[in-house]
């Protein structure tokens, strides 16, 4: 770890003033530390935002919920109106990492935390995101882990989240604060896909802080599901896992969301398959169908075509165990 | 780590006031920012309990409770402890009284080489003060963050499973909620 400067900001008008291209905010530290050990980030300055008031989990007018930046991993996922209205978004917290790291872990940073890449964390051999232009040993190296969807020739990197995958299907909301004042961004922009750029993993500036997350009213608790496929049975990161929410009547769909993570560089989600569900019947045919639609184009790499064949079968068993009522 | 950062350099960083309750007792300590959690305890106040497995949040051994709350000492700032109640394993029992995990870990025979044991202890008290697990499936499932190379596994489970009922009974000893 390199040497650093060190403060603590008590209002977000101070903590977006003291940022800049050198500086990082800090929360949980679960991923900064840990990458600031392996030399793959060597800020000079970490301004500490957990003195400030974004621990707050309240109701909005529109019927749905505004979380603060800070509130932990853990207390977000058995917040009691979390578990009610979105339990597919506490499955899918507790499926991710440990419960050390999740009472650790912030909400902010969760969204932030970066690839898994091995190439990425190593800082000896090339990487486009950790060195922008030195190459991309993975698209012709060990690519076991890596993306088959929207991956560019710069970079073939998965963004780890299990959160982001179940915000992504809930349609949540970012909210963010710099210099210049506040905006909203919704979360299937947020995170961007490679491109030629892959040193940027969504569209936050350096000045801007996340402040909270909202959530729409819509929460799907009736019949969701996150379902993560990992090589271990807990505590590790997922080769594919899938959230998926179905509005239904009867046997008939009249709603669903459908994402996948662990196969891109953001949560993947194509609305025309979701859109294809609606009035269909619960059926396997149905979801296999969607299935197949989904990753028509997928693209995989040489060491992870296995994937193709993992996130068919993951669909179909989680729009299943989703229609069943969710919580298996 | 700050042993692989110069005198010279260390010199032009400010130290940092660091005030917080240790195993029951107040402590004002003055730290660099890229001091860990774990090299304070280990390196600086001589507490080598707790013990360093990865540093990368990847194995549990560090495991100490904050505020009542298990986390990982190796992904933590100690200058972001300001304020905070910490607990590491030296401050379980009360005198010669063994916490009731403690003791169920001795009972059970819940570990072989030992090196797990301190951040298994520490982890399964958090569990006990979260109130979440009620199966062994849970128990198995809430202690994931804790691998033991020695495969004690299934011996630390029967502690754990033992000795929750006791711990709730007293919750927050141990890191007071
Ligand atoms: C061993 C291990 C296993 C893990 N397994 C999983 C897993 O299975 N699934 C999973 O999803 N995750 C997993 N994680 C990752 C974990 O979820 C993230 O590290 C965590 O969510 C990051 O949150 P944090 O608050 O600790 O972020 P920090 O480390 O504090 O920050 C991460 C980044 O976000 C920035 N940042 C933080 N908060 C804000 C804010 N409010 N506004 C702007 N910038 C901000 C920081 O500058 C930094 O760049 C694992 C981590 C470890 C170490
Ligand atoms: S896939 Fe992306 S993160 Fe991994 S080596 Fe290539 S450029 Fe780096
Ligand atoms: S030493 Fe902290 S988790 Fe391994
Ligand atoms: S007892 Fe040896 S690592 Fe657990």
């Amino acid at each position: 770890m390199n040497p650093f400067h060190y403060s603590k900001p008590e209002s977000v008008q101070d903590a977006v003033h003291l940022a800049g291209p050198a500086s990082r905010f800090i929360a949980g530290g679960t991923n900064l530390l840990d990458l600031m050990k392996e030399n793959v980030t060597r800020p000079e300055h970490l301004i500490d935002i957990t003195g400030l008031p974004l621990r707050e989990v309240h109701e909005t007018d529109g019927g749905g919920l505004m979380i603060g930046a800070l509130v932990s991993n853990a207390d977000l996922a058995w917040h009691p109106l979390i578990e009610q209205r979105y339990p597919l978004l506490s499955q899918a917290i507790l499926a991710g990492a440990s419960p050390q790291l999740r009472n650790m872990a912030s909400t902010g940073g969760n969204l932030l935390q970066r690839t898994r890449c091995y190439y990425f964390y190593d800082a000896s051999v090339p990487c486009n995101k950790r060195e922008p232009g030195s190459g991309c040993p993975a698209r012709d190296g060990l690519n076991r882990i890596h993306a088959i969807f929207g991956a560019s020739a710069q970079c073939v990197a998965t963004h780890p989240s299990d959160m982001c995958v179940a915000l992504a299907a809930l349609e949540a909301v970012v909210h963010v604060q710099g210099r210049g004042g506040p905006r909203t961004i919704e979360f299937a922009d947020f995170h961007r896909l490679p491109g030629d750029a892959p040193e940027r993993d969504n569209q936050l500036a350096d000045d801007e802080l996340i402040t909270s997350i909202e959530l729409p009213a819509t929460g799907f608790a009736e019949y969701s599901h996150y379902l993560k496929i990992r090589d271990r049975a807990s505590y590790a990161f997922a080769l594919v896992s899938v959230a998926a929410a179905l509005d239904l009547s009867g046997p008939v769909i009249h709603g669903a969301r459908l994402v996948l993570g662990g196969v891109a560089h953001k949560p993947w989600r194509d609305k025309s398959v979701e859109n294809a569900l609606v009035g269909k019947t619960v059926s396997r045919e149905t979801f296999t169908a969607a299935a197949d639609a989904l990753l028509r184009n997928a693209e995989p790499l040489e060491h992870n075509a296995f994937k193709v064949k993992l996130a068919r079968r993951a669909i179909v068993r989680a729009l299943s165990d989703a229609a069943l009522g969710g919580q298996a | 780590m700050s042993a692989t950062i110069d005198d010279a350099t260390q010199a032009s960083f400010a130290r940092h006031p660091l005030g917080l309750t240790l195993n029951g007792q107040t402590r004002q300590l003055e730290v660099l920012p890229w001091t860990t959690l774990l090299d304070l305890l280990r390196e600086h106040l001589d507490l080598i309990g707790t013990k360093k497995g990865c540093d990368h949040g990847q194995c549990g051994a560090c495991t100490v409770l904050l505020n009542g709350k298990r986390v990982n000492a190796c992904l933590t700032l100690a200058v972001m402890c300001d304020g905070a109640d910490l607990t590491t394993i030296e401050g379980l029992a009360e005198g010669e009284q063994l916490h009731p995990m403690q003791q169920a870990f001795v009972k059970h025979d819940a570990f072989q080489c030992g090196y797990c044991t301190p951040g298994q202890i520490c982890s399964a008290v958090g569990l006990a003060n979260e109130g979440r697990a009620s199966t062994t499936a849970d128990i198995k499932e809430l202690m994931s963050g804790n691998l033991c190379r020695c495969g004690a596994y299934s011996n630390i489970r029967d502690a754990i499973e033992e000795a929750l009922p006791a711990c709730r009974a007293n919750a927050g000893q141990g890191g007071g909620q």
